[in-house]
């Protein structure tokens, strides 16, 4: 290294070419917040109704589920693998905390107990892939059957709806005499928590540079495998948690809750600017992917549109948000080549590459 | 594979000699693998209730049930080969399904023109993920969950709270998805006959080894000077029309659609694909594995209930077999590097 910089002193590096400000504005995070921000602002002055606090309330209510898985998934995917088997874990939480509860545990102890038993799913998740070495998406595949088989298998076709009143009452809890539901605390506790753990902790920088080279990240001291096994078993336990708050909230526990919430996390967490190659991404893009997507299904309910639209929308979003960085890397790579190009006189340009 | 082409040995080997070591070939086969389980599953289901085979029904259900999925199998195999895979599918099947089901309400088009449009449709659609796919340099993984939502929007969005029922099918339609011919029925024909086009294709073709040498290693492939824009865009140009082709089958085999058709069907067929020993990135693995894995997958769900399983735990089963799967899978191909290695040490 100081021998290169005795060289070329002039040398700078990509990630630091641009002042500050460009850096952090002109990023796929800030894109995105740009966009919810516009979309907030359009439906706020377009849609009757959007304005009103009791929107916010629901619109918090309903992603809270997504919104949790959305945490792990991100680190998750940022180390290159993925999880699919979440929203079954959903399901299979929701049936034992249901059957525990239904045996008469106290509730306290049916949740903790469910708890334990999704991190214990998620465990399994990250033994398969980082013991026998094998691809996350087809793992999680097949345990996103053999866990929702497990959960339907456990309760058949019945649901379990006799739950106290008061812990549905707290879950849908506001906060004072305001609309802000209570639920608001622990979202924001928990998002904080990630937030650290993935950008401020020796771990968050193992989990970037696991997914930019694992062979690398392993030479400088990461150990990848324990890495990627503990984000595993934290999605479980994260998704068992989104489980245990959707029966509660809907008072139904069922062998089917939230099928199909899977892709709508994964799509929230690639359109919040995470990379689907792993080693790039960030919480606060994430959040703002997560509620974009929530706020145009509950502008467009408002405004009287079918919920069908939402997913056409939710498609072509995350399809423009991919195509749109691998655009903008072509021509940022054009741009660069026709920079090197026309200042290929000055001697010190070519050693710094 | 590579054992066949050979160039014959100078001292001709006996043929008892050829024979065996064919035998063991045989033996090594994934597919042999697979196909043994599914008759194992076959006898051991038809020992306890011997109606699950040698009644009418039974007889019928074991190739017709498995016919939409295997179709679907196959189209994810191309595409998985070439390292890609088709989230889109179910979607797919479940627009064309519709596409069809409205032209038969509203227009007066003869039987073969529309099955020819919704094949056609599945193919533009299959066209439109393999060109932001190949395009874009986008994981097809996310445009095709992307596409996924798009095409069921669609569908929805079309559709509304509509609902086709069979009376709006033509009769004769219905009666070909029902019928047989030769004992074995019409459905189940065609998915033989795909399969076996599926198979030349992928085996002896120029088209399917540069799937394969794509799916191996693309850089190496593009070096090599194949087209692999239009590689990729033919394999999922055929996953696109396998999948409109299923939705004739569903429309023909059930009559009714409603605006769920074929969701959450695209994991079965990767995980029917999976099961049958195509490997995720890419590479390796065969259309006649993949159809095995479809025929296995449905006719456990089917044979549960016969064991005295309810079938509530279908899924469960369904699943841990495909993890059993590629964790067998992941020990015989480290046991085979071994070997490998030992082999390259000795001589």
């Amino acid at each position: 290294m100081s021998l290169l910089a005795e060289k070329a002193p002039t040398r700078t590096y990509a990630a630091h070419a641009k002042p500050w400000w460009q850096r952090t504005l002109m990023t796929r995070d800030s894109a995105i917040i740009a966009l919810l921000v516009v979309v907030w602002l359009y439906a706020s002055i377009a849609i009757l109704n959007f304005s009103d606090p009791i929107t916010v309330y629901f619109l918090v209510l309903d992603i809270a589920p997504i919104l949790l898985i959305a945490l792990p998934m991100t680190l998750i995917i940022i180390t290159g693998e993925i999880d699919l088997s979440v929203a079954s874990v959903v399901g299979l939480s929701s049936v034992l905390f249901g059957v525990l509860h239904r045996e008469g545990l106290p509730m306290v102890a049916a949740m903790v107990i469910a708890l334990l038993a999704c991190a214990v799913a998620g465990a399994l998740n990250g033994v398969l892939v980082t013991r026998f070495g094998l691809p996350s998406l087809a793992v999680t595949i097949g345990t996103m059957a053999l866990f929702r088989g497990i959960a339907v298998g456990a309760l058949g076709t019945t649901a379990i709806t006799d739950w106290p009143d008061a812990w549905g009452d707290a879950v849908q809890a506001r906060i004072g005499g305001s609309q802000i539901p209570l639920m608001t605390i622990p979202l924001v506790v928990l998002i904080l928590i990630f937030a650290v753990i993935l950008h401020f902790t020796p771990f968050g920088r193992g989990i970037f540079a696991a997914g930019l080279s694992k062979d690398a990240a392993r030479f400088s001291g990461v150990n990848v495998d324990r890495t990627k096994l503990i984000l595993f078993t934290l999605s479980g336990l994260v998704s068992g948690l989104a489980g245990i708050y959707f029966t509660l909230r809907y008072g139904s526990a069922r062998g089917d809750n939230a099928t199909g919430l899977e892709l709508q996390v994964v799509a929230a967490v690639l359109l919040g600017g995470v990379s689907i190659f792993g080693g790039r991404g960030a919480i606060p893009g994430v959040i703002a992917g997560v509620v974009l997507i929530g706020t145009i299904g509950s502008a467009l309910r408002l405004d009287g549109l079918s919920a069908n639209i939402i997913q056409i929308i939710t498609g072509v979003l995350l399809i423009a948000a991919v195509i749109a960085a691998s655009v903008l890397g072509w021509t940022g790579r054009i741009v660069g080549t026709y920079r090197r190009q026309h200042s290929s006189d000055e001697p010190s340009s070519k050693k710094s590459e | 594979m590579t054992t066949t082409l050979d160039a014959p040995a100078p001292a001709a080997p006996q043929p008892r000699h050829r024979a065996a070591s064919r035998l063991t070939w045989l033996l090594k086969q994934r597919e042999t693998g697979i196909a043994v389980a599914f008759i194992a599953l076959l006898v051991v289901t038809t020992a306890v209730n011997p109606n699950f085979l040698f009644s009418t029904d039974g007889w019928r259900d074991l190739t017709l049930t498995p016919a939409i999925l295997v179709c679907l199998a196959i189209g994810q195999a191309m595409v998985i080969v070439t390292r890609n895979v088709d989230l889109s599918v179910g979607s797919t099947l479940g627009l064309t399904a519709y596409l069809a089901g409205r032209l038969f309400l509203d227009t007066g088009l003869p039987v073969i023109l529309v099955v020819l449009i919704a094949v056609a449709a599945g193919a533009v659609l299959g066209l439109i993920n393999g060109a932001l796919v190949a395009f874009a340099k986008v994981p097809a993984l996310v445009i095709t969950l992307g596409t996924l939502y798009v095409y069921r929007g669609i569908m929805l969005e079309w559709a509304g709270s509509d609902r086709i029922n069979a009376s709006d099918i033509p009769p004769g339609l219905l009666d070909f998805g029902t019928g047989s011919f030769l004992f074995i029925p019409n459905l189940a024909w065609i998915s033989f006959a795909l399969l076996a086009v599926a198979v030349y294709l992928m085996r002896s073709t120029r088209v399917g080894r540069e799937f394969y040498a794509i799916g191996s290693d693309p850089d190496a492939a593009t070096l090599y000077g194949l087209r692999d824009k239009r590689r990729v865009l033919q394999a999922f140009a055929t996953s696109g029309a396998l999948a409109g082709l299923a939705g004739i089958l569903y429309v023909s085999r059930y009559g009714t659609i409603s605006s769920g058709v074929g969701q959450g069907i695209e994991l079965e067929a990767v995980g029917a694909a999976v099961v049958g020993g195509v490997a995720i990135f890419g590479g390796s693995g065969t259309v006649l594995g993949a159809a095995l894995g479809a025929y296995l997958l449905t006719t456990i769900n089917r044979a549960l209930p016969v064991l005295g399983i309810p079938d509530f735990w279908q899924q469960a089963v369904v699943g841990a077999l495909i993890i059993g799967a590629i964790v067998l899978d992941r020990y015989f191909a480290r046991r085979q590097h071994d070997k490998l290695l030992a082999e390259r040490e000795d001589s």
